[in-house]
């Protein structure tokens, strides 16, 4: 039940993300460019993408996270870090480079993999390994001693 | 460079359907729906139970465009101008990063913004910025 639930919202993210454009690099690529306001060329649709998933999820987690508990679940897994620090700045700052040089973000790489061809496959294939890599340096950072101060 | 159409209803649309299925998985499994964050945890597959709703969770999203298809009879072509060597710097940048800062524009843009979380607008914020810069000079400088 569990994994099916998944998998339908897994394929209502995609439509949506196809339905709005995002999961084209062009239209992407052609919001980014502020540059273009100037010229009239510039395609400001993924403002609306934003508003209607962050209108529809704001007001649907108010309803939802008042709840005792998930339907499938023992009880709500939200993050609980709330200060920003150096590493979510330094990480989001490479994936916005990241983000402008091809127009793809995560979600829309995967959704691109039967339509994309062999350029989405690269990309993809290069994401996954920057993924991998983050995530044995956050491992490897987390067993290091905190500071030498504590070590006594 | 390819110009785009403006789409406000579809893309509205789009989103709202975004934000649905980010709903429907706090709803059902109390999780928050990153695109980065679950597809990272299957690389490896954290022994938390997660993998097959994870993995169920990819194949949705990847196909996502044989259902578009079959209702619209549209084949929705991704249209990437980027050469494969830039491709593969941006895959890198962006798979590593994301995960290095905890979410993309799904975790941090949607459902961190949505949780009105600190970090997430400090995310978004910084983010889009350095999208928008890289676009501007690689565009209009170099």
């Amino acid at each position: 039940m569990s994994v099916l639930v998944q998998f339908l919202v897994g394929l209502v993210f995609g439509l949506g993300l196809i339905i709005a454009g995002m999961s084209d690099p062009a239209k992407v690529l052609g919001f980014l460019d502020l540059g273009a306001i100037p010229l009239g060329t510039w395609d400001p649709s993924l403002i609306f993408v934003m508003a209607g998933g962050v209108g529809v999820t704001l007001l649907g987690y108010r309803l939802v996270l008042g709840r005792v508990r998930p339907l499938l679940a023992q009880r709500f897994a939200l993050p609980t870090a709330s200060r920003p620090d150096m590493r979510l700045v330094s990480g989001a700052a490479l994936f916005g480079i990241g983000w402008g040089l091809a127009g793809f973000c995560p979600g829309p790489a995967l959704v691109a993999t039967l339509t994309g061809g062999p350029p989405a496959l690269v990309f993809i294939a290069a994401m996954l390994v920057g993924m991998v890599l983050a995530r044995r340096l956050a491992t490897a950072t987390a067993a290091m001693p905190a500071a030498p101060a504590h070590r006594n | 460079m390819i110009v785009t159409l403006f789409t406000p209803v579809a893309s509205l649309a789009g989103g709202a359907l975004i934000g649905l299925a980010a709903v429907l998985l706090m709803l059902f499994e109390g999780r928050i729906a990153g695109i980065s964050g679950i597809v990272s945890r299957l690389l490896p597959p954290e022994g938390d139970g997660q993998t097959p709703g994870r993995l169920a969770f990819v194949m949705g999203l990847i196909v996502a465009p044989l259902a578009y298809a079959a209702v619209s009879g549209l084949w929705p072509v991704p249209q990437v101008a980027a050469t494969m060597p830039i491709l593969i710097v941006a895959g890198l940048l962006v798979g590593f990063g994301s995960v290095w800062g905890n979410g993309c524009t799904s975790g941090h843009g949607i459902c961190g913004l949505s949780r009105l979380s600190p970090r997430s607008a400090v995310a978004v914020a910084t983010f889009m910025t350095m999208a928008i810069a890289t676009v501007f000079v690689a565009r209009h400088v170099l």
